[in-house]
């Protein structure tokens, strides 16, 4: 890959912008909580936002390893995902998910 | 029975532990996706150090090497990292007691998994729910960026010697299965995660990865509407 036009300050300069506006959505509502009323349907809402999000951030991984939806068993890492969730329920263990996870897809790259 | 700062800060250093297996080749990736990308050492580190968000690094390396313009790069980075402000709204409450010289590190040390690892921490039944809740985030999110930062530095170092066949990639969404899983307590929350993991899917080719946000909206509504139903079946029974 060839190095984009973007270079020297002008690099520095757009990662401190990406970093500075990544900052202030952290900061956003740490910050103004207390200071401005919400509403009752913000603090209810609250509890979703980890499930609604992970799963956001999962199941395309797993459904659209290539980019197009996969249901085949050709989907090595669908399978692998699905073994991670069930060892995910049984244990509740972080290590062993992620373990359970990256041994199911050594081991059908390997047969696959 | 109340906690000291310290034993909640220690709690924290051993519920990151587990995941800190996840992050270390997240960050190996961020660095050998941007010296392959032509990017000096110096400014690999330097995404880790400014921007420390992992998919918002990768897809702003991504658009570099393709010579996208700069004001794209920062609008593609900062949709990406939307859900930041979501993870922001819903610590506040409980860092809402904190000064500024709190507030303001906890913030910037924000990550998926120290907000997910914090919030089930503060949502469940643990003895320092209550008492030095940010002693705890500390101890998972400073953790995260301690561990961030030298894996970086292994990608840029081993960037060439690691084989794609191992698909390091892969702990990423693990990582999130471990985290998503624990926190699906009831319907609604089963609910949420459905219908914010299936609009994601949907919309995975919407551009600027705003899927990601219609999907995570989607799915908080759904949670919100679930929860309705359920609350107008109880009263209608009492």
């Amino acid at each position: 890959m060839t190095r984009a036009p973007v270079s020297g300050w002008g690099f520095w300069l757009l990662i401190l912008l990406i970093g500075l506006g990544t900052f202030a959505l952290r900061l956003s509502f740490i910050h103004l909580w207390g200071r401005i009323q919400f509403p009752q349907i913000v603090h209810r809402a609250l509890r979703f936002i980890p499930a609604a999000v992970l799963a956001a951030l999962v199941l395309p991984a797993l459904l659209r390893p290539e980019g197009s939806i996969d249901f085949s068993v050709h989907n090595l890492r669908l399978i692998a995902g699905v073994l991670a969730a069930v060892i995910a329920l049984l244990t509740r263990n972080v290590l062993f998910t992620i373990a359970a996870g990256m041994a199911t897809l050594w081991i059908t790259q390997m047969i696959h | 029975m109340s906690l000291t700062r310290r034993q909640a800060f220690n709690n924290g250093l051993l519920a990151v532990a587990p995941i800190v297996t996840g992050v270390i080749p997240f960050g190996m990736i961020c660095g050998v996706t941007a010296i392959k990308a032509g990017l000096s050492p110096t400014e690999a580190m330097g995404m880790s150090f400014f921007i420390f968000a992992g998919a918002s690094q990768l897809a702003a390396i991504q658009l570099l090497a393709q010579g996208a313009l700069p004001v794209v790069i920062v609008f593609t980075a900062l949709v990406i990292n939307l859900r930041f402000a979501m993870y922001s709204a819903s610590l506040a409450p409980h860092f809402q007691h904190l000064p500024k010289r709190w507030r303001w590190p906890l913030a910037y040390l924000l990550t998926d998994q120290a907000y997910v690892m914090s919030i089930n921490r503060y949502l469940g039944d643990q003895a320092d729910a209550q008492t030095h809740k940010h002693w705890f985030y500390l101890g998972v999110a400073s953790t995260l960026w301690l561990v961030w930062q030298p894996a970086t530095a292994a990608g840029i170092l081993l960037g060439a010697a690691i084989p794609a066949s191992w698909s390091l990639d892969f702990a990423i969404p693990l990582t999130f299965m471990a985290l998503l899983v624990p926190g699906l307590r009831d319907s609604p929350t089963l609910l949420a995660a459905l219908v914010g993991g299936a609009l994601a899917v949907a919309a995975a080719d919407l551009p600027f990865n705003l899927g990601l946000m219609l999907a995570a909206v989607g799915g908080v509504a759904a949670g919100l509407i679930a929860e309705s139903l359920q609350q107008r079946k109880q009263g209608q029974r009492t």
